[in-house]
């Protein structure tokens, strides 16, 4: 088991992958240091939110992620 | 059932004909006002693909379709979204609020328009002959969305 790492919109052309799988326990700087380097900014800026197993995280830098989890990087939406 | 919300993964999906089945789905309403959302067909775009997370886009729609129900009296509001890739011409999203009166139909479909264009977890990239662009958020559909927060204050 590991963590998922989902990557929407732009971030997945940026990414170069719409996903990534990497080792568990991942806190915010755990993930800061396992995305791809063309991410590491952009994911700390205030526009890009981060979701847990669905829930939109109030606080990224509060994250806790364990085995099994997926957590998603949301850019800003482009609208319906 | 009052909420009548989904997402549409594929073509041939026909709005009118789910808007026949949601006005028979409640004879009670007195009037019924619907929107729907077409690919615009701007020159030069090829094609058009809205991508969703499915943990979050159906789920908040469901919300959303809540929250329009708790604000107007309504006997139903129906919302349906397509995702992947169309053609310009094509529809993209139905909305459409069932009410005794026309006011509250006419609002609620506005309401539920402006949330869906500014909120819902969708991303878009178009087509053109250069290949795709990602659509980045437009300041008018926030302004859009502000109309509403700004209404509510003034009736709180």
């Amino acid at each position: 088991m590991a963590i998922t790492l989902v990557f929407l919109g732009k971030l997945a052309d940026l990414a170069g992958t719409p996903d990534l799988q990497v080792a568990a326990p991942l806190d915010w700087n755990g993930l800061l240091a396992s995305l791809p380097e063309s991410l590491t900014e952009m994911a700390q800026g205030e526009r890009v939110k981060l979701a847990l197993n669905g829930s939109i995280l109030a606080e990224k830098t509060a994250l806790s992620a364990n085995d099994g989890d997926e957590i998603a990087l949301l850019p800003p939406v482009s609208g319906g | 059932m009052a909420r009548d919300v989904c997402l549409l993964e594929s073509d041939g999906w026909t709005p009118a004909v789910a808007l026949e089945a949601f006005a028979a789905a409640h004879p009670q309403a007195g009037g019924l006002a619907s929107f729907i959302g077409k690919v615009r067909p701007d020159e030069g775009v090829e094609a058009l693909e809205l991508s969703h997370y499915a943990p979050l886009t159906l789920p908040g729609m469901e919300a959303l379709a809540e929250q329009t129900l708790a604000r107007w009296p309504l006997d139903g509001i129906l919302i349906h979204h397509r995702t992947g890739i169309m053609r310009p011409g094509a529809p993209i999203v139905l909305v459409a609020a069932a009410a005794r009166h026309r006011r509250d139909a006419f609002e609620a479909a506005d309401f539920a328009m402006d949330h869906l264009k500014s909120d819902a977890w969708f991303w878009k990239r178009e087509k053109r002959s250069d290949g795709w662009h990602w659509i980045e958020p437009r300041a008018q559909d926030h302004a859009d969305l502000e109309r509403w927060q700004r209404d509510s204050r003034r009736t709180a």
